[in-house]
């Protein structure tokens, strides 16, 4: 008769244990990024020093559209995302479906070296890239003695290049990284399917297109919304590679946000303004790439 | 395929290969030359890497900052596979309807950047006392909802049968986890290793932020500070950053294998 009581309390208890093993992670979670974030909102009402801050209403706010170099810093933001991601994930794209074919040689060598960038860490990479493209760095003297150049350019210094140099340098970072995630995916297609196309007199462009991208869908959305999302975020490179420089006209939001709380006078609640501004166009561009990828079913 | 058509493929894979790999053949090679050497061209590796390391080490105090470097990513790479594999595999094998719930939720703080909650975090942090320690370094990326997506998928694999017959046999839930599941999903660590070493190893913005004594400073810190001032010793600079690199290099290479499994297991 004690049966059904008894099973109760066994299912009550897995499930218990179930709330024990993922209630570190959770609790984690909230406390270190669901709590800031409400407190970030909480400290954008405010302004002041330190400890001594005071509601101020949505003044951070209206500031924050009269302040031409944080307008320049989303505008710079929104460049390196409109030209960089689009560019890498279809040239990663192009390198994964040519590295997924049967016939090809020294695939692993070829997969390897083309990854090989991820393996760097970023600020070292940013300072790989700051010397290559200095006054007197290898650029400048390959450029000068192929006579492309008459004298050094200063690619740093000047702002089309400065920030060119920054997509470059993305590129270069990225490009393999994302290309691991569609090899990936095309191990999960089969090869069948390719030869089959072959066989029906589909050319190597009509199968990317028909069976490739169509396929690898889930994984482009995915790898989209990562590179958004780490694009919008962008703090290491505009440090490190361009300075923000020259005047800052490469400067990321990440960055300037850094530099107002931490290296000018410290103002946190102008600061959490800019940085929930951050949260609202990661939010929204994840949610336009969702519908966007809902849609092409 | 035709053969012109194939040589224009190796051709292409060739051409981005080098263009992958030339930046970090020029580091290791610059950092084995004379600043002027480096300057003037010369591509091949010299014999200055002893000077450039001493003059590294007189420069700024290396050996701390990569102990340091590796303190803090080692410690945040155990605790935080641990607690993300254990929320996992809570997830995936207790799954009900609150649980799923959570789980979409967590997956929602995948979307919060860094930068939103930096400053918060900061008060945190600097409120109790934890500025320039381990712990301070480690508290906001313990837990990821990355990782603990990566090891729900896997546990889905985990084959039940064998959790019931442990179980029959008086395995504890716990013990189960440690002994059996831990075992199995080797593959699953080790990338997710790779992938937590490294951006504990990278990050810059955050140890940026709390690492404000000399003494607790991270090595991508130490390097940035090289290129502060008006005249850069570039045989120095790229000796920084080789070192900088070689401990993820090295993870990334006998990782590398896993890493990519992983990720399949991931994107499926």
């Amino acid at each position: 008769m004690s049966k059904p009581s008894k099973k109760l309390t066994l299912s009550k208890k897995h499930n218990l244990t179930g709330w024990a093993f993922l209630a570190p992670g959770a609790i984690l979670i909230l406390i270190m990024s669901f709590i800031p974030m409400i407190r970030a909102l909480l400290l954008s009402f405010q302004s002041g020093v330190g400890a001594q801050m005071k509601p101020c209403g949505i003044m951070n706010y209206t500031r924050m559209f009269k302040d031409t170099v944080f307008i320049q810093s989303i505008k710079n933001t929104f460049f390196y995302l409109i030209i960089q991601v689009p560019v890498m994930l279809i040239f990663a794209l192009i390198l994964a479906s040519i590295l997924n074919n049967k016939d090809l040689k020294f695939k692993g060598l070829f997969r390897t070296m083309i990854f090989l960038p991820c393996a760097t860490s970023l600020v070292a990479y940013a300072i790989i890239f700051r010397s290559l493209f200095a006054n007197n760095g290898l650029v400048n003297l390959v450029l000068v003695n192929l006579g492309i150049l008459d004298q050094p350019y200063s690619f740093l210094t000047n702002t089309t290049s400065a920030r060119i140099v920054i997509i470059i340098a993305l590129l270069w970072r990225w490009t393999g990284y994302n290309m691991v995630f569609y090899l990936s995916g095309l191990q999960n297609i089969e090869y069948s399917v390719y030869e089959a196309a072959k066989i029906d007199g589909a050319s190597a462009v009509q199968s990317f297109f028909r069976i490739t991208i169509p396929l690898l869908k889930p994984t482009i959305l995915l790898t989209a919304i990562m590179s958004t999302n780490g694009t919008l975020q962008l703090f290491d490179e505009s440090v490190n590679l361009t300075s923000g420089g020259p005047a800052n006209t490469s400067i990321t939001m990440s960055h300037y946000i850094y530099d107002m709380s931490f290296k000018y006078v410290p103002n946190f609640g102008y600061s959490a303004a800019m940085s929930f501004l951050i949260l609202i166009l990661v939010a929204i561009l994840a949610f336009l790439q969702m519908k966007v990828g809902d849609k092409r079913d | 395929m035709t053969k012109v058509k194939k040589f224009g493929m190796y051709l292409f894979l060739c051409i981005v290969s080098f263009i992958s790999v030339f930046p970090l053949y020029w580091m290791v090679s610059a950092a084995t030359n004379k600043s002027a050497e480096v300057i003037s061209g010369r591509l091949v590796p010299g014999t200055y890497f002893i000077q450039n390391l001493k003059n590294l080490m007189a420069n700024q105090n290396i050996g701390r900052a990569l102990g340091n470097s590796f303190k803090y990513s080692i410690i945040l790479t155990v605790v935080s596979l641990v607690i993300c594999s254990l929320a996992g595999y809570g997830f995936e094998i207790y799954h009900d309807k609150a649980k799923d719930v959570v789980m979409s939720i967590i997956l929602l703080a995948m979307m919060v950047p860094f930068v939103a909650t930096m400053i918060p975090l900061f008060q945190m942090v600097s409120k109790a006392g934890w500025l320039n320690t381990t712990i301070g370094f480690i508290l906001p990326t313990i837990s990821t909802p990355f990782l603990i997506m990566m090891f729900r998928q896997s546990a889905r694999s985990f084959p039940h049968d064998i959790m019931e017959a442990a179980r029959i046999d008086g395995l504890s839930e716990l013990r189960i986890f440690f002994q059996m599941f831990m075992p199995t999903m080797k593959s699953t660590y080790a990338a997710a290793m790779t992938i937590t070493f490294m951006n504990a190893w990278n990050s810059y913005l955050w140890p940026k932020v709390i690492m404000t004594d000399a003494t607790s400073q991270t090595m991508p810190m130490v390097v940035a500070n090289l290129t502060e001032g008006y005249v850069t010793d570039y045989g120095m600079l790229m000796l920084a950053v080789l070192i900088c690199t070689l401990p993820t290099a090295i993870v990334f290479f006998c990782l590398q294998n896993a890493f990519a499994e992983g990720i399949t297991g991931a994107v499926k």
